[in-house]
């Protein structure tokens, strides 16, 4: 098993710098300097230059490149913000509890409602309810995550005025921003358990579990659920690997100075190194989780788990 | 059973498509996508009939409220938004077939060359692949609008380059899957080209799945354009897009909350709909529900 862990770190050193080169040549690529931008409308050529040379974007791709790769990868270091010339770690650093609070308390409540619903259908498979709850399910999939954001806000803070539509500090300012992430969320996963559950439920072990006299919310949460739950917990990991990237649409929505809102004010201004910093810390949360979600699998499932310690 | 003029028997050849057709008639929210849908291409087809300029503004008008004349209201510069909305349709329902098409294409002869060929070239695409999984899709396809600039195509191309590898991953394993079966084995014992063999046995063996894949991806499609065109990387706002009308109209949303509950109820029908569709026609192509 930890073999197999150190092999799967280890691949992941050579995607992380595929990831640096891509975003690094494509912010290379864009047309226009970032200089001019930063300098306004009325800068003189000389002004522009003499910042370009200051932040070192006059020097040739392949220096620039290997700089930045070289004080990632020796020292941790992922440059200077442009505009607040303050280490673009710190800035990470700053705005990521926002984030990881937000992604946690969603794909909380995401999987316990999502795998509610999905048992519920499939136990009652075609009845009003299973037939009500998945095309609920197809509406919320179906919904911009801005726009549930927007009419949540008009609804609940600007018509009744019962929450705050901005900001991140107390439970209350939590709420919305909360069942927006996790509209599509539950929606996904719910469908998910659903047609797992399906498959599993059919198997001759519950009729088996049936036949000797098994108590059906034993049977149900026992016999089935725990074999049903391995493409579930994929889901969920997917979910949660997306949403620690930062909810950039929900963030800016909500004013909430986390990772995603960082990032599209970096994209706006061309601070490209926020932008690659912040795009790189995402890439590998998101390796880290997908790697997380294979190790539960073998730690599951002993099929799997027996694969590896051979 | 009926014998042809050599004497073997021969069977009646039933195809596959009728077949689809019968179980697909069947599922009832299937139908319901699909009627959605076409009403939908019809709209956007038929706008240039309206009555209203998507574009003329005329200030005496600005944001009224539903009237007999202005079904869904006006916006801040007195035009028309169900106008609005219907061209938004073109464009919208346009963009997100495109940009699937596009990753399809792509991402199909791309994975179909790494299952088919597998060694040295199998491991280049599917490591350059991999980067690209390891952005989430939406931040992707962020960062690839914003590097290209505002515009349609563009915003096109952000979207299909954020899809691409997940159809390399679906053709790749599917392939793989059928690679081993003996008909692979005879077609190239008679001397089948490779490309002959990806073209005529292994990709028509992979469309079932690809087909679902596209359906709900169109959906998600519309979806991650109108972000875009929201957040302001995409299509920006005097055009009659669903996400930039979103966006100037959240300005307006404690008065007027009109100008963003319409737009954004275009986005959610269509995607709806192709939603339906997607899961409709999966169950009609599986082969383990046909009865």
């Amino acid at each position: 098993m930890a073999k197999y862990i150190f092999k799967r770190l280890l691949l992941m050193i050579p995607i992380m710098i595929g990831v640096i080169w891509l975003i690094f040549s494509m912010l290379y690529l864009t047309p226009g300097s970032p200089a001019a931008y930063m300098m306004g409308d009325g800068a003189s050529e000389e002004a522009i230059a003499e910042l370009e040379t200051e932040l070192g974007l006059d020097q040739p791709y392949l220096v620039r490149f290997g700089k930045f790769l070289k004080d990632f990868l020796l020292h941790g270091d992922l440059g200077i913000s442009y505009t607040t010339k303050l280490p673009v770690l710190d800035m990470i650093k700053a705005a990521y509890p926002n984030t990881l609070v937000l992604a946690s308390v969603s794909i909380l409540f995401s999987a316990f409602v999502g795998i509610s619903i999905g048992i519920i259908s499939a136990v009652r498979q075609y009845s009003w309810v299973d037939n009500l709850s998945m095309s609920v399910l197809i509406v919320l999939i179906s919904m911009p995550t801005f726009w549930l954001g927007l009419l949540l806000i008009l609804l609940f803070s600007l018509r009744l005025k019962w929450l705050p539509s901005s900001g991140l500090g107390s439970m209350a300012q939590l709420i919305l921003p909360t069942l927006t992430i996790s509209a599509s969320n539950i929606a996904s996963i719910a469908r998910m358990t659903r047609s797992s559950m399906l498959e599993v439920i059919r198997s001759d072990y519950i009729v088996t579990a049936r036949a000797k006299g098994q108590s059906e919310w034993k049977i149900v949460m026992h016999h089935a659920l725990r074999n049903a739950l391995l493409p579930v917990i994929a889901t969920i990991g997917l979910s949660f690997g997306m949403l620690l990237g930062g909810s950039i649409v929900t963030e800016s929505i909500f004013s909430i100075s986390g990772l995603g809102k960082l990032l599209i004010e970096a994209i706006k201004a061309r601070n490209y190194p926020v932008v690659q910093g912040g795009v790189l810390c995402i890439a590998i949360v998101f390796c880290f989780i997908n790697l997380i979600v294979d190790l539960i699998y073998a730690f599951v499932d002993p099929r799997v788990k027996s694969q590896y310690t051979k | 059973m009926t014998e042809n003029k050599q004497g073997q028997p021969s069977y009646k050849k039933r195809s596959t498509l009728p077949e689809v057709w019968r179980r697909f008639k069947k599922n009832r929210r299937a139908v319901v996508g699909l009627v959605i849908l076409v009403i939908l291409i019809l709209v956007a087809a038929f706008a240039n009939f309206l009555p209203y300029d998507p574009y003329k503004q005329s200030p005496s008008e600005a944001l009224q409220t539903s009237s007999w004349s202005h079904l869904m209201g006006t916006d801040e510069f007195g035009r028309d938004i169900l106008t609005r909305v219907c061209y938004g349709a073109r464009l919208s329902i346009f963009i997100a077939f495109l940009a699937t098409a596009f990753a399809c294409v792509t991402g199909t002869i791309l994975g179909a060359i790494a299952g088919y060929y597998g060694k040295k070239v199998e491991t280049i695409i599917m490591r350059v692949m991999d980067i690209l999984l390891a952005i989430p899709n939406m931040l992707l396809a962020i960062v690839v609008a914003a590097v290209l600039g505002a515009g349609a195509f563009n915003m096109m191309l952000a979207v299909a380059i954020s899809n691409v590898p997940h159809y390399v991953r679906l053709m790749r394993s599917a392939v793989l899957s059928i690679q081993g079966q003996e008909y692979i084995e005879a077609s190239r014992s008679v001397g089948a080209t490779d490309w002959y063999i990806i073209k005529s046995h292994i990709i028509p063996n992979c469309l079932a799945p690809l087909i679902v894949q596209v359906t709900t991806r169109v959906g998600a499609a519309i979806l991650i354009c109108s972000s875009l065109s929201f957040i302001g990387v995409g299509i920006s706002p005097p055009t009659a897009e669903w996400g930039a009308m979103l966006s100037k109209g959240k300005d307006f949303l404690r008065e007027f909350p009109h100008l963003t509950v319409w737009p954004g109820l275009a986005i959610m029908i269509t995607a709806f709909a192709l939603n339906m569709l997607g899961d409709g026609l999966r169950d009609a192509l599986d082969p383990k529900l046909k009865t």
